[in-house]
């Protein structure tokens, strides 16, 4: 992405409380879950910005006290031709944060998979169900805290 | 209804009235009709062990009739939690766990995983190295590109299109017994260039097969693209509008049968691509006949790629030369002290990128494959998210489906081609 397009970008976002760094080159927004759907509409609607397509939805457990969680939203651009990721920390306890089904029909299943791996939810998703583990499963696997191995007779197995 | 039809035959051609089937129609026994088979919503469950469905992906299917009313799939019967495998593993020893992602075209996902913590180390391949994995990424889109034609022509009911694809993909497999050493799971990366360098005996497979294949995909479009069966089947079947597609974040061949040109090779060219000529198919169509030809077209693109690669392909050192990254050269490594330090430190303690993240994505045979990287500052990633194109093309199945008849299901899941083992993780 060229310096132009990015302070463009930083021009049209600055009502909001926003961090801006790179991730390996790539340009990263740091925000926080309160403004997010705004940003987002922004980034995709605003003609000379539009990021059309959300690719990936992807969770991080950084495993420190506060703000344990982050969710890195990768966006491309077909008219430009290039990325840039959101990220967003999200709270220790309850990491929750809005869905972006309203803006993207795609998140659909990236923050069902979050959900299913991190415990991550998402306010007003339309359909929040685990889509690996089995529905009845209590842990979320790719938390730091969740071993390796697995925890003995987390899965029911049928009896003999 | 049924009754006009009958005394319609029954006038028409009298000896008909007296074959068996019709007696047995007309006869008061058949209870059933079809108009009551018609008011039942039916839900039908497909897989996880159906032979159509490209490994365990699980429908549940809901019907009216023969008409698809909503599709619901189901993931997860593959599921075996390689990104948590990964925060175990050091970045050496996700190689090969790579192999099992999307197991038709296992030497790309090598070169894909590579490329991504070459770019979070900072490490830069020679020339050689980045037209040997150039010959590899080609010749696994070809090798994946023909299961999905073969699967998708047989799902048709068409067996022998499948065999030949079968057979020529059988070539390319031997090509790469010649060049891994393994015929499938190949792990034949490494940090900072191939596991070994090409040999003029894998060059020489390879130019044959390139020679040759040309005139086989001819046999196999010959037999499928004018037969009326195959039109019929696929074409205006499992549509999908272009917006649809960008909203859902489709990528690959889908996204190019839709008429939006994205490819990274030419948009974010990644190893020798910017050097090579070819071209990006694109349709307009976004049926299932689109997609089948856009993976016709981008084989045929491939081999043109392979015939420059060759061409092109310098000669010298194909591993970078940074002794702390890059694992030394096996022979040198049992004979020499310093080597066989090298290869302790780098196997015990791992490339150690610096503290940060990464994400690189390639352009593979399904679409966008990607992977981020966050590292501590130890030897295997704190944390790696696979970007698998197969996960988020499977998202659009209930859009493909819907109003779509039960026939059609098949030919909508091999059209988009789906692996499990990329999907599923």
């Amino acid at each position: 992405m060229n310096q132009k397009r990015l302070e463009l970008i930083k021009s049209r976002l600055t009502d909001f409380e926003i961090e801006f760094s790179d991730i390996n080159g790539t340009p990263a927004i740091i925000t926080n879950p309160e403004n997010i759907i705004i940003i987002c509409s922004i980034l995709k609607s605003e003609p000379d910005i539009s990021f059309e397509m959300l690719l990936d939805v992807m969770g991080v457990d950084n495993f420190k006290k506060e703000n344990r969680f982050e969710v890195v939203c990768s966006l491309y651009s077909l008219e430009f031709r290039d990325r840039i990721f959101i990220k967003i920390s999200l709270d220790t306890k309850n990491p929750e944060m809005p869905s972006l089904t309203a803006i993207w029909k795609g998140a659909n299943w990236f923050e069902r998979e979050t959900y299913d791996m991190l415990g991550i939810k998402f306010k007003g998703h339309p359909d929040l169900r685990r889509i690996y583990m089995p529905e009845e499963y209590e842990h979320y696997p790719l938390r730091k805290d969740f071993p390796l191995l697995g925890i003995p007779e987390s899965l029911q197995l049928p009896k003999k | 209804m049924h009754n006009t039809v009958f005394e319609k035959l029954q006038n028409d051609d009298p000896e008909i009235r007296k074959t068996k089937i019709l007696e047995a129609l007309e006869s008061e026994d058949l209870s059933v009709s079809f108009d009551d088979a018609l008011e039942n919503e039916m839900v039908l469950n497909m897989g996880p062990q159906h032979p159509a469905t490209h490994g365990v992906l699980r429908l549940l299917v809901s019907l009216d009739g023969e008409t698809i009313r909503k599709v619901v799939p189901d993931l997860g019967y593959l599921h075996r939690g390689y990104e948590k495998l990964a925060e175990a593993t050091s970045f050496h020893e996700f190689i090969p766990h790579t192999d099992r992602l999307d197991y038709l075209q296992p030497i790309a996902n090598n070169v894909a995983y590579t490329i991504a913590v070459e770019k979070l180390i900072h490490l830069e391949v020679p020339e050689r190295g980045k037209y040997i994995r150039t010959i590899c990424s080609e010749l696994g889109r070809i090798q994946s590109h023909l299961i999905a034609y073969g699967t998708m022509v047989m799902d048709i009911g068409a067996l022998t299109p499948f065999l030949w694809a079968m057979r020529e993909r059988e070539k390319i497999l031997d090509i790469y017994d010649i060049l891994t050493g393994v015929r499938f799971t190949t792990s034949y990366t490494r940090i900072g260039g191939v596991a070994q360098d090409i040999t003029d005996e894998a060059i020489a497979g390879i130019k044959k097969f390139i020679d040759e294949f040309p005139k086989y995909l001819k046999e196999m479009r010959d037999i499928i693209e004018r037969n009326k069966i195959f039109i019929v089947r696929t074409e205006g079947i499992g549509y999908i509008s272009k917006e649809d597609l960008i909203d859902y974040g489709i990528t690959g061949p889908i996204l190019r049968a839709g008429g939006v040109n994205r490819d990274l090779r030419k948009d974010d060219p990644y190893l020798v691509y910017d050097k090579l000529d070819f071209d990006v198919p694109v349709y307009n169509d976004s049926d299932c006949l689109a997609r089948y030809y856009v993976r016709i077209e981008e084989m045929i693109q491939s081999i043109r790629i392979l015939h420059q690669c060759l061409e092109k392909m310098p000669s010298g050192a194909y591993n970078a030369n940074n002794p702390k990254k890059v694992l030394p050269k096996k022979e040198r490594v049992y004979t020499k002290m310093e080597e066989l330090i090298q290869d302790f430190m780098i196997i015990n303690f791992g490339v150690n990128p610096p503290v940060g993240e990464s994400y690189s994505a390639v352009e593979s045979s399904k679409g966008e494959l990607g992977f981020y990287i966050k590292s501590d500052g130890k030897g295997n990633p704190f944390r790696l998210k696979i970007h698998s194109p197969s996960f988020c093309n499977l998202q659009i199945l209930p859009l493909l489906m819907k109003n779509c008849m039960i026939s059609d299901v098949v030919v909508i899941i091999g059209s988009v081609d789906p692996v499990m083992g990329e999907a599923d993780k």
